[in-house]
């Protein structure tokens, strides 16, 4: 009898029984409209597929474009008090060049511990009079009493919780989106600005969790449903729900908090040392600093790497690294990718066997299926550099 | 024969003491797209109960278990290519595997196709 961390068929299509009672972001009744499944996530109920299932989502997402409800995300804004940084007052908070964003510029950066481990992972946006944070929904409440312990005496800060946040991805999103609001189509990369859409102020960044193309879309709370029904109209758009989210980010090789980043990985081993300054690297000042500045100088223990399993089976979050049957490292996060067929996973390994190319076997359900470990992305960046 | 079911969303279809197993309707549906399968060795003796064959969909691998005690005599190698046969004809293309039933009277302890009906609707 095969040795099996698998759930049970029936494990696997009970939904989680609610703990305490579920949020809805403003879409919940649009969701229910167009067919969602709607399952618990991260305290909301949440969309993981529509009808189409997540396969069509996917593709749709990669070859045309996709609106995700991403209003569970918590955004943040942080406006300084007379004489003080908000910038600087962040930075002794995270690890990213915050000083240093021009108005409109935006940037992914984490929050640290003193170990250096990853608290969360969040987007910043100077406006110029303000910085906007977008944090994961499961870390909204911890993060928000975070900033509010360390940056009170230096920023206002709000929690916009009620907010919505719309996602809209992929290489028609541009088109979509402009026939609605036309300062869109030349926004660049990692930049923001406040634009009008259906009569409503919203924020716009160009930026996005699928590797792709596209933009979020910050609406107030009583404008998003009519704001995301617009988009819809759009013949390019169709609503893509977590599934195809996790699919899209994943073959994209980006980070999912709380399987490939947490509190016991710091951004040197995750891969993420581009997001640090390169002052910030030298001087500092953020929490785990001494931590991070050795594995700069040192190396890192182990690393995040991309695998690539032979043939069909798919190692899922968990399994374990081996080589030549020694454990090396885990898998965060794997799965099918459907731009390309076939099964990718990324995990830490040990530093010694990080190297691209090196063969490892993957235990999946105790078998070893044998894998290589390869770079990032497994489906190639496509964004708007302008 | 007619089809029987099992709690964890199987049906076995006997004819003569072969019987082929899949997974029912509202399973794949509720699964979403199947994208790998694995099937169980022809020639292994199973127990009634024992987990013999793997299907993952986008989301997550479950096991699938083998609804009665015999021997493998046939399995579906088609789903290595073709997953998706198990969401578009989950009780005809896209079966699992056969096991000629080394013991008829376990198929009593498996619901017919009403009682699962109303196991399906009680979930909700």
């Amino acid at each position: 009898m095969i040795a099996s961390d698998n759930a049970t068929l029936t494990e696997t299509l009970l939904t989680d029984p609610a703990a305490g009672p579920l949020k809805r972001t403003p879409l919940y009744e649009l969701h229910r409209e167009l067919g969602a499944r709607i399952v618990p996530f991260a305290g909301y109920e949440m969309p993981v597929q529509y009808p189409t299932g997540i396969l069509v989502e996917h593709a749709q997402t990669r070859t045309a474009a996709g609106l995700f409800d991403v209003s569970h995300m918590g955004q943040v804004r942080l406006t300084a008090k007379p004489g003080q940084s908000a910038a600087k007052a962040l930075e002794t908070l995270v690890p990213g060049d915050i000083a240093g964003l021009q108005p409109g510029q935006q940037r992914y950066t984490q929050f640290t511990n003193e170990a250096g481990g990853i608290l969360d992972d969040l987007m910043v946006t100077s406006t110029g009079d303000h910085l906007l944070l977008v944090i994961n929904a499961a870390c909204k409440d911890a993060d928000l009493a975070h900033i509010q312990k360390h940056l009170s005496a230096t920023c206002e800060i709000e929690p916009m919780f009620a907010r919505g946040l719309l996602a809209l991805q992929g290489p028609q999103a541009s088109q979509a989106l402009a026939r609605l609001a036309p300062s869109v189509a030349t926004m660049k990369f990692m930049t923001g600005a406040y634009v009008v859409i259906d009569g409503a102020e919203c924020y716009v960044t160009r930026s996005g969790y699928t590797g792709g193309d596209g933009y979020e879309i910050s609406t107030p709370a009583e404008a998003t449903e009519a704001i995301a029904r617009k988009l819809l109209a759009q013949p390019e758009v169709k609503p893509i729900g977590l599934g195809a989210r996790d699919s899209l980010r994943l073959e994209a090789g980006l980070c999912l908090y709380g399987h490939d980043i947490d509190t016991t990985t710091t951004p040197v081993e995750a891969g993420l040392l581009w997001s640090i300054g390169k002052e910030r690297r030298v001087q500092g000042g953020f929490p785990g600093a001494a931590v991070v500045q050795k594995q700069i100088a040192e190396g890192a223990p182990r690393k995040r790497v991309g695998i690539l399993p032979e043939g069909k089976a798919i190692a899922r979050e968990g399994a374990e690294i081996a080589i030549a049957g020694k454990g090396v490292g885990k898998v965060t996060s794997g799965g099918f990718a459907p731009t390309l067929g076939r099964a990718v996973a990324m995990g830490y390994v040990e530093r010694a066997h990080a190297a691209n190319g090196t063969k490892v076997d993957l235990l999946v359900r105790g078998k070893p299926v044998p894998a290589e470990i390869v770079p990032m992305p497994f489906v190639k960046h496509a964004y708007y550099r302008g | 024969m007619s089809m029987k079911y099992t709690n964890e969303h199987e049906w076995i279809r006997v004819e003569g003491d072969v019987g082929t197993i899949g997974i029912t309707q509202y399973a794949q549906e509720q699964l979403g797209d199947v994208v790998f399968v694995e099937v169980p060795a022809v020639g292994r003796t199973v127990a009634k109960g024992e987990s013999v064959a793997v299907v993952e969909s986008v989301k997550a691998a479950s096991d699938i278990y083998a609804p009665v005690s015999g021997e493998v005599v046939e399995a579906n190698a088609a789903l290595a290519d073709t997953p998706g046969d198990v969401n578009a004809e989950p009780t005809g293309k896209g079966w699992f595997f056969k096991v000629k039933l080394s013991d008829k009277s376990e198929l009593d302890g498996l619901m017919d196709e009403a009682a699962y009906d109303a196991f399906v609707k009680s979930l909700g």
